[in-house]
């Protein structure tokens, strides 16, 4: 019972850090049509952001660093980047590998290529008893922040003028400036929060590994991805669902089958879910993207 | 004149839809765009609310407008409602209302649930389990929501029951005695109720302007520009 609950716990907790990463990701690709390459980067700055100032400022505070890190970047990248190759596809999926090529590869020369430790504050590194179980007291973290984040998104997209834009944009992007909205802005928006969510999953990446290194993001984006395909562009609920799924199935099959086979558990449940199911429309923009 | 297009030309995907043309819609009542399937109708409406690249000068109220981005065109005042709707279907229909607001202009929700009650009454629902009828409303009432200068609508009665396309008709008129209105139709007696002058087009030029009642009265005209047997 307790393996059970530690499993669960830790499969969730894992589950909130794709959560964090795949709602941004899914939004900027079903409103936009960018495959945000970069987007693994941004998880990987608001991780070094977060190493870099837990000790010198509150934890609460360097985490809202991260984020803003995260935000700015991105916002950054929209603007100066990714804006300019709107009708050049090809050449923005170019641009967005060759920032989450480069990105990476400056954190290693700033701060060398081992890992480094983060050491999360006093109250998030003990255990919680629960059911016979000791949990890490961040997978808690983890969940509550993916929690609040799925509801702020869902209130956004539901209560406000912008919230309403991206999901029309989503459905047809065309029809929304034919009504006379500059849909650019809504793209920064979206560009930003889902940075801003980038740079939330890097610091809290950064307590759940108990360390942060280059290459951690770019980890964590190839999962990102497969939530996305399973859970559908542009669909909070949907992504959520998928992400807590696939950390469950990695930690399970981690520790029943054998450790190491839980990232292959989850490619085979992307293919499952590629060969036999709907989202084809989004899975086959997203393939054509691709191509 | 309200709209004027000079030597408008369009390329899609290696092929001259438009090849240069040039007309102009009268500051009141309903010019009809008229012409073959193909023939670059709405492209034409695409090119003038920039929704595709173009070349040639478009004038909207004396304002050149070619070099303006879609949603800054469409703020001058034109109200664009699109072939096969363009609503969004995951969208309220209420939602769907609210989107088309523009900054600063007065809302005329009492005009749009005039004309069309049971958009009041379905506000809460999505639009894309409405009828097809259902949804054509909300896209004209898009474009009534706004105090417009022009209204361009494409084809707005296509795949609709002949009870709804008399709905629609009435809604058009009604709309067309307070702005005037580009329209795209294939029902010849819909455009010959509604529409004052007629712009035919064929193999992206234009080849005929004049009264409506000139061209749908001479059946052999109507015949070889609209490939239709007899005038409606």
């Amino acid at each position: 019972m307790s393996t059970l609950v530690l499993l669960t716990l830790t499969g969730l907790g894992l589950g909130a850090l794709y959560f964090l990463i795949a709602s941004g990701l899914s939004f900027i690709f079903g409103l936009m049509d960018v495959l945000n390459f970069a987007h693994g980067a941004l998880v990987t700055a608001g991780a070094y952001a977060a190493w870099r100032l837990t000790g010198h400022l509150p934890f609460a505070l360097a985490v809202a660093v991260a984020i803003v890190t995260g935000a700015g970047l991105a916002a950054l990248i929209e603007t100066v980047l990714i804006r300019p190759l709107y009708s050049r596809p090809k050449d923005q999926i170019l641009v967005t590998v060759g920032l989450g090529l480069a990105l990476p590869a400056l954190v290693q020369g700033i701060w060398g290529a081992d890992a480094r430790q983060l050491q999360p504050p006093r109250q998030l590194a003990g255990t919680v008893s629960l059911l016979g179980a000791k949990v890490p007291t961040d997978r808690f973290l983890l969940i509550a922040a993916a929690l609040v984040v799925l509801a702020a998104l869902k209130l956004f997209l539901s209560r406000t003028r912008y919230g309403l834009v991206v999901r029309a944009g989503v459905e047809d992007r065309a029809m929304v400036t034919a009504l006379g909205i500059d849909v650019r802005k809504a793209f920064t928006l979206v560009f930003a929060i889902g940075g801003a969510l980038a740079g939330l999953a890097g610091a809290l990446g950064g307590v759940y590994f108990g360390s942060v290194s280059p290459g951690q993001g770019t980890s964590l984006l190839v999962f990102g991805f497969v939530v996305v395909v399973i859970g559908g562009m542009g669909r909070t609920d949907g992504v959520a669902l998928a992400a807590a799924a696939v950390g469950l199935i990695q930690q399970f099959t981690n520790y029943y089958a054998a450790s190491g086979l839980g990232d292959f558990a989850a490619v085979a449940i992307l293919a499952v879910v590629l060969l036999t199911r709907g989202n084809r429309d989004g899975i086959q923009r997203l393939i054509r993207r691709a191509a | 004149m309200i709209l004027e297009l000079d030597d408008v030309r369009v390329t899609l995907g290696g092929s001259q839809i438009l090849q240069g043309v040039s007309f102009t819609v009268a500051p009141t009542g309903v010019t009809a765009l008229l012409g073959r399937n193909g023939v670059g109708k709405t492209t034409t409406v695409k090119a003038i609310l920039g929704l595709v690249s173009r070349t040639g000068r478009i004038a909207f109220a004396g304002t050149p407008v070619q070099r303006l981005r879609t949603h800054e065109i469409v703020r001058q005042g034109i109200g664009y409602a699109p072939e096969d709707r363009c609503v969004f279907a995951k969208l309220t229909v209420a939602e769907n209302l609210t989107l088309a607001e523009r900054r600063g202009a007065d809302h005329a929700y009492d005009l749009v649930y005039e004309l069309f009650p049971e958009l009041k009454a379905r506000g809460a629902q999505a639009v894309g389990t409405l009828s097809g009828g259902q949804q054509q409303m909300v896209a004209i009432a898009r474009t009534l929501l706004n105090d417009n200068r022009l209204l361009v609508v494409d084809e707005p009665t296509k795949g609709l029951a002949p009870k709804v396309v008399t709905e629609v008709a009435e809604v058009l008129e009604r709309a067309a005695e307070r702005v005037p209105m580009l329209l795209v139709e294939q029902n010849l007696a819909l455009v010959r109720r509604l529409a004052g002058d007629a712009v035919v087009l064929a193999a992206g030029q234009v080849v005929h302007r004049g009264p409506v009642r000139d061209l749908l009265g001479d059946a052999a005209l109507t015949r070889e520009l609209l490939g239709v047997g007899k005038a409606a």
